[in-house]
């Protein structure tokens, strides 16, 4: 993969705003920000009921998602466009959830919303329908995802990418600090994890760095790109867009997202875990 | 800095107790800036988190005891920083003009 097949810029989309055959969908932590203003002619997307089985702790199945984008008015052969607030972050965990269940052609928008709205780029409450499609997904390609006990079998062995803050990474905090710090969960990272904050790969408008700047990054940082990664956050979305730029745009061969994340290590009995600013010993 | 300023955010369903809050308000000649960013970046100067203002201006994060600085992006201006101390079961109320 590479930058032009998978980022695209606010231009393009200016360009693209009434073909019929690219589908505008913003993604969101605050999933009422779609309401107030989006790009003309996006529809929405809310990772919270729509991405999310609403029993157990999971995503919805295959034929769920089919039935979400056919009645949505998603086409298999549609060129999907995701964008979204907190620098893409929801995107990005879209965009790899398009990929998970095999949607061929996937794109973010270069910024997310805050590139556009501080671009002062047209947002609009207009309602949009589109008509329903038929969208067969396929089975969850599983090289995309990290479970749990791989998690735990990584620790001294693959690249493991923590992208959170360096104070959660430490455990000083145990959420992003936009969000109430009390959580269940212990505080600290998985041992042998390298801290990246996903923010390295981000300028302050939301675009990301170049190929270059993230090479030098990521090699600094440690990354060994003959491994395997498995990238982990609190739940998923930040390490989404980190998976996004050593898979999409860096093109390294074998990178997971976990999207247990430290919600769910950090709350499993008897795995490792260590605090401070260090990775820890395997 | 203890407890919201007059016409401060409502602090309604928040534990100050256990938070180390840093609240405000982002201002342009006197008037509320919505759809501003405000960033949190820690001591190293490392994002930690970024919120949109709201219709009212206003912003809220949760840190930890420290100092922290708040980056301000906006439309049509140039970036503002600010420092902040925070410290839990205290509410740091911060105003924020921008050109």
């Amino acid at each position: 993969m590479t930058r032009e097949n998978s980022l695209v810029s606010a231009q393009w989309v200016e360009e693209h705003l009434d073909d019929p055959k690219v589908v505008l969908i913003e993604v969101d932590e605050d999933t009422t920000a779609y309401d107030k203003g989006h790009i003309k002619g996006a529809i929405k997307l809310d990772w919270t009921t729509d991405l999310q089985d609403q029993v157990r702790r999971d995503f919805v199945n295959k034929d769920q998602f089919s039935a979400l984008l056919s009645e949505r008015g998603v086409a298999n052969d549609d060129t999907v466009v995701l964008y979204g607030g907190n620098n893409n972050w929801f995107a990005a965990y879209a965009f790899w959830y398009f990929k998970l269940y095999g949607h061929q052609d996937v794109k973010l928008l270069d910024g997310g919303r805050k590139k556009w709205e501080l671009d002062s780029r047209e947002l609009t409450d207009e309602a949009v329908t589109r008509e329903a499609t038929t969208y067969t997904a396929k089975d969850q390609d599983l090289s995309i995802r990290a479970f749990r006990d791989e998690t735990v079998e990584a620790i001294g062995v693959k690249n493991l990418v923590d992208v959170r803050s360096p104070d959660e990474y430490a455990g000083r905090l145990l959420a992003p600090a936009h969000l109430p710090q009390e959580q269940a969960q212990r505080a600290g990272h998985v041992p042998t994890s390298i801290n990246v904050p996903w923010s390295k790969a981000a300028n302050d408008d939301g675009t990301f760095r170049s190929d270059e700047e993230l090479r030098e990054i990521y090699g600094a940082a440690g990354l060994d790109d003959s491994k395997e990664t498995i990238a982990l956050c609190r739940i998923g979305e930040r390490s989404s867009h980190t998976w996004f730029v050593l898979k999409e745009l860096l093109g390294h061969e074998s990178v997971k997202n976990y999207d247990g994340s430290w919600t769910e290590y950090g709350s499993l009995v008897g795995v490792p875990v260590a605090v401070g600013d260090e990775p820890g010993e395997a | 800095m203890c407890g919201a300023t007059e016409g401060g955010l409502s602090l309604a369903g928040v534990d100050v107790a256990k938070e180390a809050v840093i609240q405000g308000q982002v201002t342009r000649d006197g008037s509320p800036v919505h759809g501003a960013y405000v960033r949190l970046l820690d001591r190293s100067g490392e994002f930690t988190a970024e919120v949109p203002t709201s219709a009212t201006g206003h912003f809220r994060f949760f840190a930890g005891n420290g100092e922290w600085t708040l980056r301000t992006l906006a439309p049509k201006a140039d970036p503002v920083d600010k420092k902040v101390h925070a410290a839990v079961g205290n509410v740091a109320e911060v105003t924020i003009p921008i050109g």
